[in-house]
Protein backbone atom coordinates (compact mmCIF):
# COMPACT_ATOMS: atom_id res chain seq x y z
CA UNK A 1 0.00 0.00 0.00
CA UNK A 2 2.72 2.54 0.65
CA UNK A 3 3.66 1.95 -2.64
CA UNK A 4 0.96 2.83 -4.08
CA UNK A 5 0.37 5.69 -1.79
CA UNK A 6 3.80 6.88 -2.99
CA UNK A 7 3.15 6.35 -6.60
CA UNK A 8 0.23 8.45 -6.52
CA UNK A 9 1.26 11.23 -4.31
CA UNK A 10 4.58 11.66 -6.51
CA UNK A 11 5.88 12.23 -2.79
CA UNK A 12 7.36 9.52 -0.37
CA UNK A 13 6.99 11.74 2.98
CA UNK A 14 3.12 12.41 1.40
CA UNK A 15 2.29 8.81 0.87
CA UNK A 16 3.79 7.76 4.10
CA UNK A 17 1.48 10.27 5.88
CA UNK A 18 -1.33 8.78 4.10
CA UNK A 19 -0.47 5.27 4.80
CA UNK A 20 -0.16 6.27 8.39
CA UNK A 21 -3.40 7.57 8.74
CA UNK A 22 -5.63 5.04 7.04
CA UNK A 23 -5.97 3.04 10.37
CA UNK A 24 -6.65 6.63 12.43
CA UNK A 25 -9.96 6.78 9.90
CA UNK A 26 -10.83 3.23 10.78
CA UNK A 27 -10.21 3.54 14.36
CA UNK A 28 -12.32 6.94 15.17
CA UNK A 29 -15.60 5.52 14.17
CA UNK A 30 -15.02 2.24 15.42
CA UNK A 31 -13.97 3.57 18.89
CA UNK A 32 -17.79 5.84 18.86
CA UNK A 33 -19.55 2.49 17.52
CA UNK A 34 -18.05 0.34 20.71
CA UNK A 35 -19.24 3.47 23.19
CA UNK A 36 -22.80 2.89 21.97
CA UNK A 37 -22.53 -0.82 21.73
CA UNK A 38 -20.56 -0.89 25.52
CA UNK A 39 -23.77 1.08 26.44
CA UNK A 40 -26.46 -0.65 24.81
CA UNK A 41 -25.01 -4.11 25.88
CA UNK A 42 -24.92 -3.61 29.24
CA UNK A 43 -28.19 -2.24 29.14
CA UNK A 44 -30.16 -5.31 27.08
CA UNK A 45 -28.00 -7.29 29.53
CA UNK A 46 -29.75 -5.74 32.46
CA UNK A 47 -33.06 -5.49 30.69
CA UNK A 48 -33.27 -2.07 29.95
CA UNK A 49 -32.69 -0.37 26.46
CA UNK A 50 -29.94 1.94 27.12
CA UNK A 51 -29.61 5.38 25.13
CA UNK A 52 -32.84 5.43 22.58
CA UNK A 53 -33.85 9.25 21.73
CA UNK A 54 -30.78 10.32 19.79
CA UNK A 55 -31.33 8.34 16.56
CA UNK A 56 -32.45 5.32 15.81
CA UNK A 57 -31.25 3.17 19.12
CA UNK A 58 -29.70 5.78 19.88
CA UNK A 59 -27.11 5.60 17.69
CA UNK A 60 -26.28 8.89 17.42
CA UNK A 61 -25.43 9.31 21.26
CA UNK A 62 -21.86 9.16 21.00
CA UNK A 63 -21.41 11.52 18.32
CA UNK A 64 -23.49 14.10 21.00
CA UNK A 65 -21.22 13.13 23.49
CA UNK A 66 -18.01 13.72 21.89
CA UNK A 67 -19.67 17.49 20.39
CA UNK A 68 -20.00 17.67 23.97
CA UNK A 69 -16.44 16.94 25.16
CA UNK A 70 -14.88 18.93 22.35
CA UNK A 71 -17.01 21.83 23.61
CA UNK A 72 -15.37 21.46 27.40
CA UNK A 73 -13.22 23.50 29.47
CA UNK A 74 -9.95 22.04 29.33
CA UNK A 75 -8.98 21.89 32.96
CA UNK A 76 -5.72 21.73 34.31
CA UNK A 77 -5.61 21.54 38.01
CA UNK A 78 -3.17 23.95 39.52
CA UNK A 79 -1.07 21.86 41.59
CA UNK A 80 -0.68 19.59 38.53
CA UNK A 81 2.60 19.07 36.52
CA UNK A 82 1.39 20.97 33.12
CA UNK A 83 3.67 19.55 30.85
CA UNK A 84 3.57 15.91 31.83
CA UNK A 85 -0.83 16.36 32.45
CA UNK A 86 -0.59 17.50 28.88
CA UNK A 87 1.93 14.91 27.29
CA UNK A 88 0.15 11.45 29.74
CA UNK A 89 -3.29 11.54 26.79
CA UNK A 90 -1.37 11.79 23.84
CA UNK A 91 1.63 9.27 24.60
CA UNK A 92 -1.30 6.82 25.70
CA UNK A 93 -3.19 7.65 22.69
CA UNK A 94 0.46 6.98 20.31
CA UNK A 95 0.75 3.76 22.05
CA UNK A 96 -2.56 2.36 21.40
CA UNK A 97 -2.12 3.84 18.03
CA UNK A 98 1.12 2.70 17.50
CA UNK A 99 -0.14 -1.11 17.64
CA UNK A 100 -1.90 -0.77 14.51
CA UNK A 101 1.14 0.17 12.47
CA UNK A 102 1.73 -4.01 12.34
CA UNK A 103 -1.81 -5.31 12.39
CA UNK A 104 -2.74 -6.69 9.34
CA UNK A 105 -6.01 -5.77 8.16
CA UNK A 106 -6.52 -7.47 5.19
CA UNK A 107 -3.88 -9.45 2.94
CA UNK A 108 -3.34 -5.75 0.38
CA UNK A 109 -3.15 -3.72 3.57
CA UNK A 110 -0.79 -3.37 6.61
CA UNK A 111 0.77 -0.47 8.34
CA UNK A 112 4.25 -1.61 7.98
CA UNK A 113 4.92 -4.99 7.12
CA UNK A 114 8.44 -5.72 9.84
CA UNK A 115 9.13 -8.97 10.43
CA UNK A 116 8.99 -7.97 14.39
CA UNK A 117 5.45 -7.45 13.94
CA UNK A 118 4.36 -9.25 16.92
CA UNK A 119 7.22 -8.45 19.25
CA UNK A 120 6.49 -4.74 18.12
CA UNK A 121 3.10 -4.69 18.77
CA UNK A 122 3.57 -6.21 22.56
CA UNK A 123 6.39 -3.51 23.25
CA UNK A 124 4.44 -0.67 21.68
CA UNK A 125 1.85 -1.04 24.02
CA UNK A 126 4.35 -0.54 26.93
CA UNK A 127 3.72 3.01 25.66
CA UNK A 128 0.65 3.02 27.26
CA UNK A 129 1.58 1.98 30.95
CA UNK A 130 4.19 5.08 30.94
CA UNK A 131 1.22 7.23 29.66
CA UNK A 132 -0.87 5.80 32.75
CA UNK A 133 1.83 6.96 34.97
CA UNK A 134 2.38 10.11 33.95
CA UNK A 135 -0.98 10.96 34.13
CA UNK A 136 -1.47 9.58 37.40
CA UNK A 137 1.49 11.19 38.86
CA UNK A 138 0.94 14.48 37.02
CA UNK A 139 -2.74 15.28 38.32
CA UNK A 140 -1.55 15.41 41.81
CA UNK A 141 -4.17 13.33 43.06
CA UNK A 142 -4.20 10.10 45.39
CA UNK A 143 -6.99 8.57 43.52
CA UNK A 144 -5.34 9.26 40.33
CA UNK A 145 -1.93 8.07 41.83
CA UNK A 146 -3.32 4.98 43.04
CA UNK A 147 -5.07 4.37 39.87
CA UNK A 148 -2.18 5.03 37.65
CA UNK A 149 0.43 2.25 40.26
CA UNK A 150 -2.27 -0.40 40.12
CA UNK A 151 -3.02 0.03 36.71
CA UNK A 152 0.55 -0.03 35.93
CA UNK A 153 1.58 -3.20 38.06
CA UNK A 154 -1.78 -4.81 36.31
CA UNK A 155 -0.28 -4.36 32.79
CA UNK A 156 3.45 -5.79 33.73
CA UNK A 157 2.07 -8.69 35.40
CA UNK A 158 -0.29 -9.53 32.78
CA UNK A 159 2.39 -8.79 30.25
CA UNK A 160 4.25 -12.14 31.19
CA UNK A 161 1.15 -14.78 30.31
CA UNK A 162 0.01 -12.78 27.00
CA UNK A 163 4.23 -12.89 25.97
CA UNK A 164 3.93 -16.73 26.81
CA UNK A 165 1.21 -17.43 24.59
CA UNK A 166 1.93 -15.59 21.47
CA UNK A 167 5.71 -17.03 22.20
CA UNK A 168 3.42 -20.44 21.67
CA UNK A 169 1.80 -19.18 18.35
CA UNK A 170 5.40 -18.28 17.55
CA UNK A 171 7.25 -21.42 17.77
CA UNK A 172 4.07 -23.02 15.69
CA UNK A 173 4.07 -20.30 12.92
CA UNK A 174 8.08 -19.64 13.00
CA UNK A 175 8.00 -16.19 12.28
CA UNK A 176 6.91 -12.51 14.53
CA UNK A 177 5.26 -11.04 11.51
CA UNK A 178 1.80 -10.73 11.62
CA UNK A 179 0.62 -10.69 8.41
CA UNK A 180 2.76 -14.31 7.21
CA UNK A 181 1.48 -15.66 10.83
CA UNK A 182 -2.35 -14.63 9.19
CA UNK A 183 -1.43 -15.56 6.08
CA UNK A 184 -0.68 -19.24 7.23
CA UNK A 185 -4.42 -19.80 8.21
CA UNK A 186 -5.47 -19.38 5.00
CA UNK A 187 -8.69 -21.42 3.14
CA UNK A 188 -10.60 -22.56 6.12
CA UNK A 189 -11.19 -22.41 9.48
CA UNK A 190 -9.71 -25.26 10.77
CA UNK A 191 -6.28 -24.12 9.51
CA UNK A 192 -6.77 -21.38 12.08
CA UNK A 193 -3.95 -22.23 15.31
CA UNK A 194 -6.88 -22.50 17.27
CA UNK A 195 -7.54 -25.64 15.79
CA UNK A 196 -3.63 -26.52 15.56
CA UNK A 197 -2.32 -24.99 12.81
CA UNK A 198 -2.65 -26.06 9.40
CA UNK A 199 -0.01 -28.68 9.40
CA UNK A 200 -2.27 -31.16 8.96
CA UNK A 201 -1.13 -34.71 10.75
CA UNK A 202 -1.72 -36.30 14.62
CA UNK A 203 0.51 -33.67 16.07
CA UNK A 204 -2.12 -31.45 14.58
CA UNK A 205 -4.95 -33.07 16.92
CA UNK A 206 -2.44 -33.06 20.10
CA UNK A 207 -2.14 -29.60 19.90
CA UNK A 208 -6.19 -28.40 19.78
CA UNK A 209 -6.46 -28.88 23.15
CA UNK A 210 -3.36 -27.23 24.20
CA UNK A 211 -4.01 -24.06 21.76
CA UNK A 212 -7.76 -23.20 23.55
CA UNK A 213 -5.68 -23.36 26.87
CA UNK A 214 -3.51 -20.86 24.98
CA UNK A 215 -6.70 -18.87 23.85
CA UNK A 216 -7.80 -18.62 27.30
CA UNK A 217 -4.86 -17.42 28.98
CA UNK A 218 -4.10 -14.91 26.14
CA UNK A 219 -8.01 -13.53 26.63
CA UNK A 220 -8.22 -13.49 30.20
CA UNK A 221 -4.40 -11.17 29.95
CA UNK A 222 -5.40 -9.44 27.06
CA UNK A 223 -8.31 -8.03 29.13
CA UNK A 224 -6.26 -7.28 32.07
CA UNK A 225 -3.80 -5.19 30.12
CA UNK A 226 -7.20 -3.21 28.63
CA UNK A 227 -8.16 -2.47 32.31
CA UNK A 228 -11.51 -4.21 31.63
CA UNK A 229 -13.30 -5.76 34.12
CA UNK A 230 -12.79 -8.19 35.87
CA UNK A 231 -9.76 -6.58 35.95
CA UNK A 232 -10.65 -3.46 35.92
CA UNK A 233 -9.50 -2.12 39.71
CA UNK A 234 -7.07 0.87 38.07
CA UNK A 235 -10.06 2.92 37.17
CA UNK A 236 -12.37 1.00 40.24
CA UNK A 237 -15.14 3.36 39.98
CA UNK A 238 -16.15 2.84 43.44
CA UNK A 239 -13.01 2.96 45.32
CA UNK A 240 -10.68 5.68 42.94
CA UNK A 241 -13.27 7.61 40.93
CA UNK A 242 -12.20 7.30 37.56
CA UNK A 243 -8.59 6.27 38.71
CA UNK A 244 -5.61 7.84 36.45
CA UNK A 245 -8.06 10.09 34.56
CA UNK A 246 -9.96 11.87 37.42
CA UNK A 247 -8.12 15.03 36.58
CA UNK A 248 -9.11 14.83 33.29
CA UNK A 249 -11.44 16.72 31.22
CA UNK A 250 -12.96 17.83 27.63
CA UNK A 251 -10.35 16.25 24.75
CA UNK A 252 -7.97 14.94 26.60
CA UNK A 253 -10.10 12.88 28.71
CA UNK A 254 -11.91 11.52 25.33
CA UNK A 255 -8.31 11.02 24.30
CA UNK A 256 -8.30 8.33 27.10
CA UNK A 257 -11.51 7.01 26.46
CA UNK A 258 -10.47 7.03 22.85
CA UNK A 259 -7.56 5.08 23.37
CA UNK A 260 -9.61 2.86 25.68
CA UNK A 261 -11.66 1.50 23.36
CA UNK A 262 -8.64 1.24 20.67
CA UNK A 263 -6.75 -0.61 23.01
CA UNK A 264 -9.72 -3.09 23.14
CA UNK A 265 -9.62 -3.40 19.58
CA UNK A 266 -5.47 -4.08 19.09
CA UNK A 267 -6.09 -6.93 21.88
CA UNK A 268 -8.86 -8.11 20.12
CA UNK A 269 -7.57 -8.09 16.62
CA UNK A 270 -4.22 -9.37 18.17
CA UNK A 271 -6.05 -12.79 20.08
CA UNK A 272 -7.68 -12.95 16.28
CA UNK A 273 -4.59 -12.78 14.04
CA UNK A 274 -2.85 -15.55 16.17
CA UNK A 275 -5.58 -18.00 17.41
CA UNK A 276 -8.50 -17.10 14.38
CA UNK A 277 -6.95 -16.72 11.13
CA UNK A 278 -6.66 -12.84 11.52
CA UNK A 279 -8.78 -11.36 7.95
CA UNK A 280 -8.84 -15.19 7.14
CA UNK A 281 -12.36 -16.02 5.97
CA UNK A 282 -13.41 -19.14 7.75
CA UNK A 283 -14.44 -20.58 4.32
CA UNK A 284 -13.29 -19.32 1.31
CA UNK A 285 -13.79 -16.30 -0.52
CA UNK A 286 -16.79 -15.15 -2.44
CA UNK A 287 -14.11 -13.21 -4.83
CA UNK A 288 -12.18 -16.03 -5.17
CA UNK A 289 -15.05 -18.05 -6.65
CA UNK A 290 -16.30 -15.40 -8.97
CA UNK A 291 -13.07 -15.06 -10.12
CA UNK A 292 -12.98 -11.06 -9.18
CA UNK A 293 -9.57 -10.44 -7.24
CA UNK A 294 -10.35 -7.22 -5.99
CA UNK A 295 -13.44 -8.44 -3.54
CA UNK A 296 -10.49 -10.58 -1.75
CA UNK A 297 -9.22 -7.97 -0.18
CA UNK A 298 -12.61 -6.37 0.73
CA UNK A 299 -14.07 -9.57 2.13
CA UNK A 300 -10.70 -10.37 4.52
CA UNK A 301 -11.31 -6.55 5.56
CA UNK A 302 -14.90 -7.22 6.72
CA UNK A 303 -13.69 -10.39 8.17
CA UNK A 304 -10.84 -8.96 10.09
CA UNK A 305 -13.32 -6.15 11.33
CA UNK A 306 -16.17 -8.97 11.95
CA UNK A 307 -13.60 -10.93 14.46
CA UNK A 308 -12.14 -7.51 16.14
CA UNK A 309 -15.96 -6.60 17.20
CA UNK A 310 -16.94 -10.22 17.68
CA UNK A 311 -14.07 -10.08 20.60
CA UNK A 312 -14.62 -6.95 21.91
CA UNK A 313 -18.13 -7.50 22.27
CA UNK A 314 -16.93 -10.98 24.31
CA UNK A 315 -15.11 -7.86 26.50
CA UNK A 316 -18.55 -6.08 26.94
CA UNK A 317 -20.24 -9.53 27.87
CA UNK A 318 -17.55 -9.91 30.43
CA UNK A 319 -17.45 -6.90 31.86
CA UNK A 320 -21.58 -7.14 33.09
CA UNK A 321 -21.19 -10.58 33.92
CA UNK A 322 -18.50 -10.66 36.33
CA UNK A 323 -17.22 -8.42 39.03
CA UNK A 324 -14.24 -6.86 39.84
CA UNK A 325 -11.70 -8.54 41.41
CA UNK A 326 -9.82 -7.83 44.76
CA UNK A 327 -5.76 -6.52 44.33
CA UNK A 328 -4.61 -9.86 46.03
CA UNK A 329 -6.67 -11.98 43.82
CA UNK A 330 -5.71 -9.66 40.78
CA UNK A 331 -1.92 -11.06 41.45
CA UNK A 332 -3.15 -13.90 42.33
CA UNK A 333 -4.47 -15.26 39.25
CA UNK A 334 -1.40 -14.19 36.93
CA UNK A 335 1.26 -15.14 39.03
CA UNK A 336 -0.74 -18.20 40.60
CA UNK A 337 -2.40 -19.52 37.73
CA UNK A 338 -1.86 -18.29 34.43
CA UNK A 339 1.73 -17.58 34.44
CA UNK A 340 2.15 -21.45 35.38
CA UNK A 341 0.26 -22.64 33.11
CA UNK A 342 1.40 -21.07 30.24
CA UNK A 343 4.56 -22.06 30.70
CA UNK A 344 3.51 -25.53 30.74
CA UNK A 345 1.20 -24.73 27.97
CA UNK A 346 4.02 -23.48 26.09
CA UNK A 347 7.19 -26.17 26.83
CA UNK A 348 4.50 -28.75 25.76
CA UNK A 349 3.79 -27.00 22.41
CA UNK A 350 7.46 -26.86 22.07
CA UNK A 351 7.83 -30.69 22.18
CA UNK A 352 4.73 -31.18 19.81
CA UNK A 353 6.41 -28.93 17.31
CA UNK A 354 10.07 -30.46 17.51
CA UNK A 355 8.28 -34.21 17.22
CA UNK A 356 6.13 -33.18 14.38
CA UNK B 1 -2.99 -29.55 47.54
CA UNK B 2 -2.19 -29.89 43.73
CA UNK B 3 -5.55 -31.19 43.39
CA UNK B 4 -6.94 -28.43 45.11
CA UNK B 5 -5.00 -25.95 42.76
CA UNK B 6 -6.85 -27.60 39.40
CA UNK B 7 -10.08 -27.96 41.05
CA UNK B 8 -9.90 -23.61 41.69
CA UNK B 9 -8.45 -23.53 37.84
CA UNK B 10 -11.76 -25.65 36.74
CA UNK B 11 -14.31 -23.93 39.43
CA UNK B 12 -13.13 -20.35 38.05
CA UNK B 13 -12.90 -20.90 34.05
CA UNK B 14 -16.91 -23.12 34.99
CA UNK B 15 -18.32 -20.33 36.80
CA UNK B 16 -17.31 -17.37 34.59
CA UNK B 17 -19.41 -19.55 31.86
CA UNK B 18 -22.20 -20.07 34.17
CA UNK B 19 -22.25 -16.53 34.51
CA UNK B 20 -21.79 -15.77 30.91
CA UNK B 21 -24.90 -18.10 29.84
CA UNK B 22 -27.30 -16.44 32.54
CA UNK B 23 -26.16 -12.67 31.28
CA UNK B 24 -26.27 -13.64 27.13
CA UNK B 25 -29.96 -14.95 28.52
CA UNK B 26 -30.86 -11.56 29.64
CA UNK B 27 -29.46 -9.96 26.67
CA UNK B 28 -32.29 -11.48 24.74
CA UNK B 29 -35.01 -10.89 27.12
CA UNK B 30 -37.46 -8.44 26.12
CA UNK B 31 -36.44 -4.82 28.00
CA UNK B 32 -38.56 -3.70 31.20
CA UNK B 33 -37.96 -0.05 30.22
CA UNK B 34 -40.82 2.13 29.70
CA UNK B 35 -40.21 4.49 26.95
CA UNK B 36 -41.78 7.47 29.42
CA UNK B 37 -42.84 10.46 27.69
CA UNK B 38 -43.53 9.10 24.78
CA UNK B 39 -45.05 5.76 26.35
CA UNK B 40 -47.17 5.97 29.83
CA UNK B 41 -48.07 2.83 31.74
CA UNK B 42 -51.67 2.92 32.43
CA UNK B 43 -52.42 4.09 35.76
CA UNK B 44 -55.42 2.24 37.92
CA UNK B 45 -58.77 3.03 37.76
CA UNK B 46 -59.44 5.42 41.48
CA UNK B 47 -55.99 6.97 40.83
CA UNK B 48 -55.91 10.63 42.98
CA UNK B 49 -54.33 13.51 40.96
CA UNK B 50 -55.32 16.79 39.79
CA UNK B 51 -58.19 17.97 40.93
CA UNK B 52 -60.89 19.64 38.63
CA UNK B 53 -64.36 21.01 39.06
CA UNK B 54 -67.40 20.69 36.93
CA UNK B 55 -68.91 24.59 36.78
CA UNK B 56 -72.18 24.19 35.24
CA UNK B 57 -72.79 21.31 38.01
CA UNK B 58 -71.30 23.74 41.14
CA UNK B 59 -74.06 24.90 43.32
CA UNK B 60 -71.47 27.21 45.63
CA UNK B 61 -72.58 25.19 48.52
CA UNK B 62 -68.79 24.99 49.94
CA UNK B 63 -69.02 22.14 51.34
CA UNK B 64 -65.68 20.51 49.45
CA UNK B 65 -63.74 23.74 51.16
CA UNK B 66 -64.77 23.28 54.66
CA UNK B 67 -64.05 19.12 54.09
CA UNK B 68 -60.44 19.86 52.87
CA UNK B 69 -57.76 19.59 55.93
CA UNK B 70 -55.38 22.12 54.14
CA UNK B 71 -57.63 24.78 52.68
CA UNK B 72 -56.29 24.69 49.78
CA UNK B 73 -59.99 25.49 48.29
CA UNK B 74 -61.22 28.84 48.35
CA UNK B 75 -64.88 29.54 47.30
CA UNK B 76 -66.98 32.98 47.21
CA UNK B 77 -70.37 32.92 46.64
CA UNK B 78 -73.13 35.85 45.19
CA UNK B 79 -77.08 35.05 45.91
CA UNK B 80 -78.84 35.21 42.66
CA UNK B 81 -81.70 37.56 42.08
CA UNK B 82 -85.32 36.11 41.99
CA UNK B 83 -85.71 36.94 38.39
CA UNK B 84 -82.98 35.40 37.17
CA UNK B 85 -82.56 31.85 36.32
CA UNK B 86 -79.26 29.78 36.57
CA UNK B 87 -80.55 26.54 35.39
CA UNK B 88 -80.45 22.76 37.31
CA UNK B 89 -77.26 20.80 37.89
CA UNK B 90 -77.30 17.85 35.76
CA UNK B 91 -78.55 15.83 38.78
CA UNK B 92 -81.14 18.10 38.83
CA UNK B 93 -80.67 20.61 41.72
CA UNK B 94 -81.82 23.99 41.30
CA UNK B 95 -78.75 26.53 41.19
CA UNK B 96 -79.12 29.50 43.67
CA UNK B 97 -75.69 31.14 43.60
CA UNK B 98 -73.37 33.14 41.38
CA UNK B 99 -69.98 31.24 42.10
CA UNK B 100 -67.88 34.50 42.13
CA UNK B 101 -64.83 32.75 42.80
CA UNK B 102 -63.51 29.28 43.09
CA UNK B 103 -59.92 28.64 43.16
CA UNK B 104 -58.39 25.66 43.88
CA UNK B 105 -54.61 26.15 44.87
CA UNK B 106 -52.71 22.90 43.64
CA UNK B 107 -49.88 23.37 45.15
CA UNK B 108 -51.32 22.89 48.64
CA UNK B 109 -53.57 20.00 47.64
CA UNK B 110 -52.53 16.89 49.28
CA UNK B 111 -54.46 14.54 47.43
CA UNK B 112 -57.04 13.16 49.81
CA UNK B 113 -59.72 13.17 48.06
CA UNK B 114 -62.32 14.58 50.97
CA UNK B 115 -63.38 17.23 48.91
CA UNK B 116 -65.05 14.72 46.56
CA UNK B 117 -67.10 12.87 48.45
CA UNK B 118 -69.11 15.86 50.49
CA UNK B 119 -70.26 17.26 46.72
CA UNK B 120 -73.86 16.80 46.65
CA UNK B 121 -73.72 17.41 42.55
CA UNK B 122 -70.41 15.40 41.99
CA UNK B 123 -68.55 18.50 40.03
CA UNK B 124 -65.32 18.27 42.07
CA UNK B 125 -63.42 15.10 41.17
CA UNK B 126 -59.87 13.61 40.35
CA UNK B 127 -58.62 13.13 37.08
CA UNK B 128 -55.56 11.23 36.00
CA UNK B 129 -53.56 14.24 35.00
CA UNK B 130 -50.67 14.15 36.66
CA UNK B 131 -47.86 16.46 34.51
CA UNK B 132 -48.50 19.78 35.46
CA UNK B 133 -45.59 21.78 36.94
CA UNK B 134 -45.35 24.96 36.51
CA UNK B 135 -41.82 27.48 36.79
CA UNK B 136 -44.30 29.75 39.15
CA UNK B 137 -46.09 28.42 42.22
CA UNK B 138 -48.74 31.43 41.82
CA UNK B 139 -49.17 29.52 38.41
CA UNK B 140 -50.27 26.43 40.20
CA UNK B 141 -53.30 28.03 41.91
CA UNK B 142 -56.58 27.00 39.13
CA UNK B 143 -59.26 29.34 38.79
CA UNK B 144 -62.37 27.37 38.05
CA UNK B 145 -65.23 30.30 38.17
CA UNK B 146 -66.54 30.41 34.91
CA UNK B 147 -67.88 34.65 35.06
CA UNK B 148 -64.97 36.88 34.24
CA UNK B 149 -64.35 40.01 37.12
CA UNK B 150 -66.52 42.08 35.62
CA UNK B 151 -69.72 39.96 35.45
CA UNK B 152 -68.64 39.25 39.26
CA UNK B 153 -68.78 42.61 40.06
CA UNK B 154 -71.94 43.09 38.33
CA UNK B 155 -73.88 39.75 40.27
CA UNK B 156 -71.98 41.52 43.37
CA UNK B 157 -73.78 45.29 43.04
CA UNK B 158 -77.21 43.42 42.04
CA UNK B 159 -77.13 41.40 45.27
CA UNK B 160 -76.58 44.59 47.50
CA UNK B 161 -79.14 46.96 45.41
CA UNK B 162 -81.74 44.03 45.91
CA UNK B 163 -80.80 44.21 49.28
CA UNK B 164 -80.90 48.25 49.28
CA UNK B 165 -84.30 48.17 48.00
CA UNK B 166 -85.74 45.41 50.42
CA UNK B 167 -84.40 47.23 53.45
CA UNK B 168 -85.77 50.30 51.96
CA UNK B 169 -89.09 48.31 51.04
CA UNK B 170 -88.82 47.02 54.65
CA UNK B 171 -88.03 50.77 55.88
CA UNK B 172 -90.94 52.18 53.76
CA UNK B 173 -93.18 49.02 55.13
CA UNK B 174 -92.52 49.94 58.71
CA UNK B 175 -92.82 53.88 58.34
CA UNK B 176 -96.42 53.04 56.61
CA UNK B 177 -97.23 50.46 59.66
CA UNK B 178 -96.16 52.86 61.90
CA UNK B 179 -98.29 56.20 60.52
CA UNK B 180 -100.88 53.74 60.15
CA UNK B 181 -101.07 52.75 63.72
CA UNK B 182 -100.63 56.24 64.98
CA UNK B 183 -104.25 57.43 64.73
CA UNK B 184 -105.65 54.71 67.03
Amino acid sequence: MLELFTELTGNALLGMIINSLIPLVFVIPLALFFVWLERKVSAHMQDRLGPMITGSHGWLQTFADVLKLLQKEDIIPADADRKLFTIAPILVFAGSYAAFAAIPFSSAYIGSEIDMGIFYVVAVSGLVVAGILMAGWSSNNKYSLLGAMRSVAQIISYEIPTVLVILSIVVLAGTLNLLKISEMQTAYFWNWFIFGGPEPGLIKFLLIPFMFAGFLILYISSLAEVNRTPFDIPEAESELVAGYHTEYSGMKFAMFFLSEYANMFVVSAIVSAVFFGGYQSPFGYLGNSLGISWLVPIEQFFWFTAKGIFFVFVQMWLRWTLPRLRVDQLMAVCWKYLIPYSFVNLIIIAFLELYR
Amino acid sequence: MMSSYFKNTWEGLYTVFVGMKITLKHLFTPSVTIQYPNVKVPLPERVRNRLYVNMDDCIGCDQCARACPVSCIEIETVKSLPTENLGTTSNGKKKALWVTKFDIDIAKCCYCQLCVFPCPTECIYMTDVYEFSEFRRSDLVYKFATLTEAEAEEKKLNFENLQKEKELQKAAQAAAQNNAQQPN
